[in-house]
């Protein structure tokens, strides 16, 4: 097993370890935001749905995890793939649509995947990486490692029959999953709370016997310490943990929705006074645990980063047409003729 | 050889493949303590325990989502759907995830999963336990399908699917499970792709699929006492598809019949009819016909059910009519 270097408690976090926390939270930032400015310069095909607004739920949740973890991600995902160590360059390529990208061109931005870091994919179909991830949890049991587990999922996807089936079967097999609920309020358009009667997601969890936490989505500490928690008590083999996280989307739904008329100003203005980032930022700097000069260091470092990651993909050739033919099956005998 | 029933043959392939591959495991509906719908899981549960032959509760698309989740890990999984209507309800899991995840993902992932389920009319269960939904599986780029008729067929077969490295929707058909076979006693392993000739014949060339072989089988002999000496292809994997071994058989009998037990439109048969044509226009003697299931849902009653699936006495009479037409036509 490797050893973790990650500090046990809140009161023991490391520098290094708070400033891997902000790096990763403004990584998805700048990432989202040059995938913005490549899409409006139409550099970018097709569409992605932005994270913005939420990194301190990925960045919590998998600062809480092991490199061979598992998680399953969502079609907002590239924060968690940010979160869980991805390449940007290889990101950033996939979603212009390059040979170099994470698969080749034929997944775009909503299905990253990087099956060596465990990352079972980004998923355009509501609620169905929730049962991937619990079979990932299974396998992990089965073949007694202590990997667990992640499903991330929205708020809509809790009203879906796999958030209830998966759980159910997690539950009843105290498989090492952790369900994270991040409830950004709407489903596209739809608010929450006009479809759905229990006040909070996680009440949901009694009904399947397994702890159901609630956590501020924007304070990244406090995701981290409890998913720690969550994910302490399935390494031991107690079972599956719900966390929900109460977060919002700045951004609309993709990016082509501006996000606004199912939206009161008035509620988007609130949240974006709690902007994740800035809350970190402000602590860090008011405990003295960096100067303002080394934030601007941090914030220098990523900008970099993601620009690097923006001119590989620029400069990365395109797919040959031949290549829409390959990656339909695992490669069999020669004698099988399958298009 | 040795005597075992279509269900036993299943259950020796999955008890075989576990035995030899630990990753193996197997879970779906009631095949723990019941030992599967059709007694195609028996004794392997108290062989294997709970984790290897895991109950589900009836939740078709979480399971098979965790039937991926676990073949995306390490594992290869088999999993159980009582009967292929049912597939719809995992329908998400199989069309969008399972089949694509390979492709989706520019080959990293890899997906070495087996999906068996069940087909077939002629007891009675109508509209939503009858169906033979085979075609639909097949129309989605990403899977595997097939289509087992005797019971040897079934063991090779499935092995086969265990080993695969893909995703394989394996069909079982209910009216065969009590049948009785002679089997090898021998490992039988039968690859993917390749068709079977079971009884060669100059007239006319029949493609059957899964128990639609044996139907034409049994009317090959009495055909045979009135002369027509027919050749029956068992068809055996949808996806990938022999064509290679009709084309060689129509050109040598220049007549073709494909009989199957799914719906007629957008069916296997009219796929397998258009796939063809350009290679054996010209070596046809009349239009390549097909018995299906008649386009309406599967009816309760038994003389309705009878009405609209393929019967021996359906092959029969067609492929008497295709050879008098065929007399018409040189006359």
């Amino acid at each position: 097993m490797k050893k973790e270097k990650k500090p046990k408690d809140q009161n023991n976090l490391s520098k290094e370890f708070l400033a891997k926390l902000f790096k990763d939270m403004l990584k998805i930032r700048y990432f989202e935001n040059k995938v913005v400015e490549l899409y409006s310069n139409g550099t970018m095909p097709g569409l992605a749905h932005l994270y913005i607004g939420e990194e301190a739920v990925a960045v919590g949740v998998c600062s809480a995890l092991r490199e061979h973890d598992f998680v399953a991600s969502t079609h907002r995902g590239h924060g968690h793939v940010i979160a869980q160590g991805a390449d940007l360059n290889k990101m950033m390529a996939e979603i212009l649509g390059k040979k170099t990208g994470y698969c080749k061109g034929k997944g775009g931005s909503m299905h990253i995947i990087d099956m060596k870091k465990g990352l079972l994919g980004a998923n355009g179909i509501v609620a169905a990486g929730i049962p991937i991830a619990t079979g990932a949890g299974y396998s992990a049991k089965y073949q007694k490692t202590d990997q667990v587990s992640v499903a991330f999922f929205g708020d809509a996807a809790s009203n879906h029959g796999n958030f209830h089936e998966s759980i159910n079967m997690a539950a009843a097999w105290k498989l090492p999953v952790i369900y994270v609920c991040e409830n950004n309020l709407y489903g596209i358009s739809v608010d929450i709370r006009k479809v759905t009667n229990t006040e909070n997601i996680a009440d949901r969890a009694c009904a399947y016997g397994i702890p159901g936490k609630i956590v501020d989505g924007n304070d990244v500490l406090a995701v981290y310490r409890t998913a720690q928690e969550a994910v302490k008590r399935a390494r031991r083999g107690l079972g599956p943990t719900l966390i929900e996280c109460k977060t919002y989307r700045w951004k609309g739904h993709h990016l082509a929705d501006p996000g606004i008329v199912y939206r009161a100003e008035k509620e988007r203005n609130e949240w974006l006074k709690k902007c994740p980032i800035k809350c970190f930022k402000e602590k860090l700097i008011n405990e003295k645990m960096f100067s303002k000069e080394e934030i601007a260091s941090f914030e220098k470092e990523i900008k970099m980063l993601i620009e690097e990651a923006a001119d590989y993909a620029i400069n990365s050739p395109l797919p040959e047409k031949s290549e829409a033919y390959d990656d339909v099956f695992f490669p069999t005998k020669k004698e099988e003729v399958y298009l | 050889m040795k005597e075992i029933t279509y269900a036993q043959a299943i259950s020796e392939a999955i008890d075989e493949e576990m035995q030899r591959d630990d990753h193996v495991f197997m879970l779906g509906e009631d095949i723990g303590i019941k030992g599967g719908n059709f007694g195609q899981t028996q004794g392997l549960y108290e062989k294997y325990g709970v984790w290897r032959i895991q109950d589900t509760p009836i939740s078709e698309n979480s399971f098979v989502g965790v039937a991926l989740g676990a073949a995306l890990t390490g594992l290869r999984p088999i999993v159980e759907i009582m009967y292929s209507d049912f597939l719809v309800i995992a329908g998400d899991q199989i069309f969008n995830q399972i089949a694509k995840i390979r492709y989706m993902s520019g080959g990293q992932a890899k997906v070495p999963l087996t999906l068996c389920t069940t087909i077939g009319m002629g007891r009675s269960t109508a509209a939503q336990h009858s169906q033979s939904l085979q075609a639909i599986v097949s129309h989605i780029p990403g899977l595997k399908v097939v289509m087992p008729s005797t019971a040897v067929e079934a063991k090779g077969l499935l092995k086969t699917a265990i080993r695969d490295d893909n995703p394989v929707i394996f069909f079982e058909h209910r009216m065969e499970f009590n049948q009785k076979y002679q089997v090898p006693e021998e490992e039988v392993l039968i690859p993917f792709g390749k068709a079977n000739i079971v009884k060669e014949g100059n007239d006319i060339t029949v493609v059957g699929i899964a128990r639609q072989v044996i139907n034409t089988l049994r009317v090959s002999e009495k055909l045979a006492q009135e002369g027509i000496d027919i050749e029956v292809i068992d068809l055996r994997t949808i996806v990938p598809m022999d064509k290679n071994t009709i084309i060689n058989s129509v050109k040598k009998t220049g007549k073709l019949l494909i009989v199957d037990e799914g719906y007629e439109r957008c069916g296997v048969a009219a796929e397998i009819g258009m796939d063809l044509i350009k290679d054996v226009f010209f070596d046809l003697d009349l239009p390549i016909e097909r018995i299906s299931s008649q386009n309406v849902p599967v009816p309760f009653s038994p003389i309705l059910e009878e009405e609209v699936m393929p019967t021996e006495e359906k092959i029969y009479n067609r492929i008497k009519r295709m050879m008098e037409g065929q007399k018409e036509n040189n006359g």
